[in-house]
């Protein structure tokens, strides 16, 4: 990298490149399944979605939860559940590659093993 | 992923979205360049987070008191919390976070250059909360309004953290430069060495970042570098004196014409040399990210394999 | 001096060993920021070590109160010496691997949750006040540590090696967390104290269980390292004190 890359301040604690950075790779083998994680904080409201995390197994993946999203508060429910089991499907957004019947929530290259164009997976 | 040929209707919709304020959710069509810029900055940020756990992390078993001892453990619980945020919110544009750890072990993405410094008195850990965690808010709270839905969302989270951070490290000096005379020594030789580090947090001069121009257009970057490093010295200069300690500027002063203070020119050549890699901690700091990274690595398959013989008992039950 | 003030100060040591317990691990997992196996567990350990450090403060303020001469909670943890520390040797251990870290919380953990359910209804109502959110923190322990410890038995052969020998480590140092003294009887009688002899069956139950599910060898052994509740400790412990006290120590009367 050279004094000519451009930098940003706009992340965070700033000051890193924005040239020549690499954002993703090939599949990477054995990584840590991805958790959706819903909280609802309080009775009377509804499960809302907080993030992800990875964790090996579902107990893990509720500890990590609880650690990750609630270290504030008691008395909250946490729901996770396995990214590559929701489905999702958001009639607003339209892009070429997703099937508006259902699809995966994100765009994932690696999340699918075959190219985005075949569906029924 | 998207096309290289993207429908201009797309592109428009996209850009409109953009122009009013709206939100980009993970399943919209987006450019290329946008997914990847982003990708890049919130894993760099992420990275920061982390790496960051280390200077600070330094004098959580020294604390000088129980009190100080609690509030720093939960500052870098903090941190860690901020870095899982964060993959999660890039791993919503289709990264992987193996993926990104894996350029960060191997030096091809980036964190921010102020952890390259190393933390070697407790006021240094006084000063990284009010001068660094200062300027991250500075650039943070913008990013509770970027166009990506998920990284807004991610911030505000941080957002809300970070301000006690900032309060306790300013506490923190407060009572350093108002203690004994060891301990007024030791706060003014935190802020003489992580004063221009701070100032280089928000990266080089406009006239010298050319992408910030499409990171502005993308709703991703929301004030220019050097607004921005306007507004953290505007804000702190009057904290320093309050504490009575001196900024480490002589060419520092206030211009009444402008309502700003004018401050000296910064050594971007001492910024270019930490960024490339021979700042005073870079290679400790990867050395230790990589380290707990490999010797964990055991413990990590150990979870894997258990998951798969559960997962093979549970069928073998039912079946 | 009154019977009352000799009450108080036994009280006093008693809620000193609790809290040198709580203070000493609570240094040890610290130890493991940034250097965790994956962030989740930086933050699952970070927060373990931050309930028992509030327990620790909780204990050595009260145990300042009940002594009565005026020591405040850093007072205790930064200017004792070590033959003035009660901790149990067991917590002063090194880290060693992530393995043998939960085999010493599973240990610690499961001496913990009967210990904070008996203090529940203890008759120093400071000590029952604590009792109170330790129950729920330590439960959350043990359940961490119990969930780590049937992973890494029951994962790969090398995590079953390495936790097998983190748990043949720690395991000789657990006896002491149910030793019993003068001091001791005298407040379990006047139910200020809970009874080891009544933890003890509760702990090994515990963790026979999950040594069981975790497919590891309940270690034996006739050696009992003793000595901590009477300020002897392990070569390990100097070096940590002086790793804790030094910058509190350097500047005498300091404010933080």
């Amino acid at each position: 990298m050279t004094e000519g890359s451009s930098f940003t301040s706009a992340g965070g604690h700033g000051a890193v490149p924005t040239t020549d950075v690499p954002v993703d790779e090939g599949g990477f083998p054995g990584s840590q399944p991805l958790w959706e994680v819903f909280v609802r904080s309080k009775r009377g409201l509804s499960h809302t979605h907080a993030g992800s995390l990875h964790a090996p197994d579902a107990h893990m993946a509720l500890r990590n939860a609880r650690d990750l999203y609630t270290r504030r508060q008691e008395g909250v429910s946490i729901w996770v559940v396995r990214a590559a089991d929701v489905v999702a499907s958001s009639p607003d957004e339209k892009d070429a590659f997703f099937d508006p019947a259902g699809d995966k929530p994100y765009r994932h290259p690696t999340f699918y093993e075959v190219p985005a164009e075949v569906k029924n997976l | 992923m998207t096309s290289e040929t993207a429908d201009p209707a797309l592109e428009q919709e996209f850009q409109a979205r953009i122009d009013a304020d709206d939100r980009i959710e993970p399943r919209d069509w987006m450019p290329a360049g946008y997914r990847k810029t982003l990708i890049r900055q919130i894993a760099q940020h992420a990275h920061s987070e982390i790496i960051g756990m280390q200077p600070e992390g330094n004098w959580i078993t020294r604390a000088p008191s129980l009190r100080r001892k609690a509030i720093l453990l939960a500052k870098v619980q903090d941190e860690a919390g901020h870095g899982l945020y964060l993959y999660s919110a890039a791993e919503t544009l289709g990264a992987d976070r193996d993926e990104l750890l894996d350029l960060l072990h191997t030096g091809r993405q980036k964190y921010s250059t102020i952890f390259n410094y190393p933390t070697v008195t407790w006021a240094d850990v006084a000063a990284i909360g009010w001068l660094v965690d200062g300027a991250a808010i500075m650039n943070q709270v913008p990013l509770t309004r970027c166009s990506y839905g998920p990284y807004a969302r991610a911030m505000i989270r941080v957002c809300k953290e970070e301000s006690f951070h900032q309060r306790q490290g300013f506490e923190a000096m407060t009572v350093l430069a108002k203690g004994t005379p060891a301990q007024r020594k030791m706060a003014q030789d935190a802020l003489d060495r992580w004063w221009w580090p701070s100032l280089m947090m928000f990266g080089p001069n406009d006239d010298a970042s050319p992408n910030s121009a499409q990171s502005m257009a993308w709703g991703i970057k929301r004030f220019s570098n050097d607004e921005l490093r306007q507004r953290f010295v505007d804000a702190t200069v009057p904290q320093a004196e309050f504490l009575g300690l001196t900024v480490p500027d002589p060419d520092l002063r206030w211009d009444e014409e402008s309502g700003h203070y004018r401050f000296g020119e910064i050594d971007w050549d001492e910024f270019f040399t930490v960024m490339r890699g021979d700042g005073p901690c870079n290679r400790q700091r990867l050395q230790r990210r990589v380290a707990a990274h490999e010797e964990g690595a055991w413990v990590r398959e150990a979870a894997a394999a258990h998951a798969a013989k559960q997962a093979r008992r549970t069928q073998e039950v039912a079946a | 001096m009154s019977t009352t003030a000799a009450v108080d100060l036994d009280v006093a040591q008693y809620c000193l060993r609790l809290g040198d317990d709580a203070l000493v691990l609570a240094q040890r997992l610290s130890e493991w920021s940034a250097r965790s196996p994956q962030l989740e567990e930086d933050v699952a350990l970070m927060n373990v070590a931050l309930d028992l450090l509030g327990q620790a403060r909780n204990l050595l303020t009260l145990a300042g109160d009940r002594e009565g001469r005026g020591r405040s909670e850093d007072d205790l943890a930064f200017l004792r010496d070590e033959t003035d520390f009660v901790n149990a040797q067991i917590v002063e251990l090194d880290n060693g691997d992530f393995g043998q870290t939960m085999a010493r919380q599973l240990l610690v953990s499961a001496y913990h949750l009967p210990l904070w359910q008996a203090l529940a209804s203890s008759a120093d109502e400071g000590l029952a006040g604590i009792a109170g959110k330790a129950v729920k923190e330590v439960a959350y322990h043990l359940d961490h540590a119990r969930s780590w410890l049937v992973r890494l038995g029951d994962g790969t052969e090398e995590s079953h090696r390495r936790a097998q020998a983190g748990l043949d480590a720690v395991w000789p140092y657990a006896a002491e967390l149910f030793e019993t003294d003068e001091l001791l009887s005298g407040l379990v009688e006047r139910g200020v104290a809970a009874d080891p002899a009544r933890l003890e069956p509760q702990w090994r139950a515990t963790v026979e269980a999950v040594l069981a599910e975790a497919t590891l060898k309940v270690p034996e052994t006739t050696w009992r390292p003793s000595g901590g509740r009477r300020g002897q400790h392990t070569e390990a412990f100097g070096y940590l004190l002086a790793e804790m006290q030094h910058l509190h120590r350097s500047h005498p009367g300091g404010r933080w």
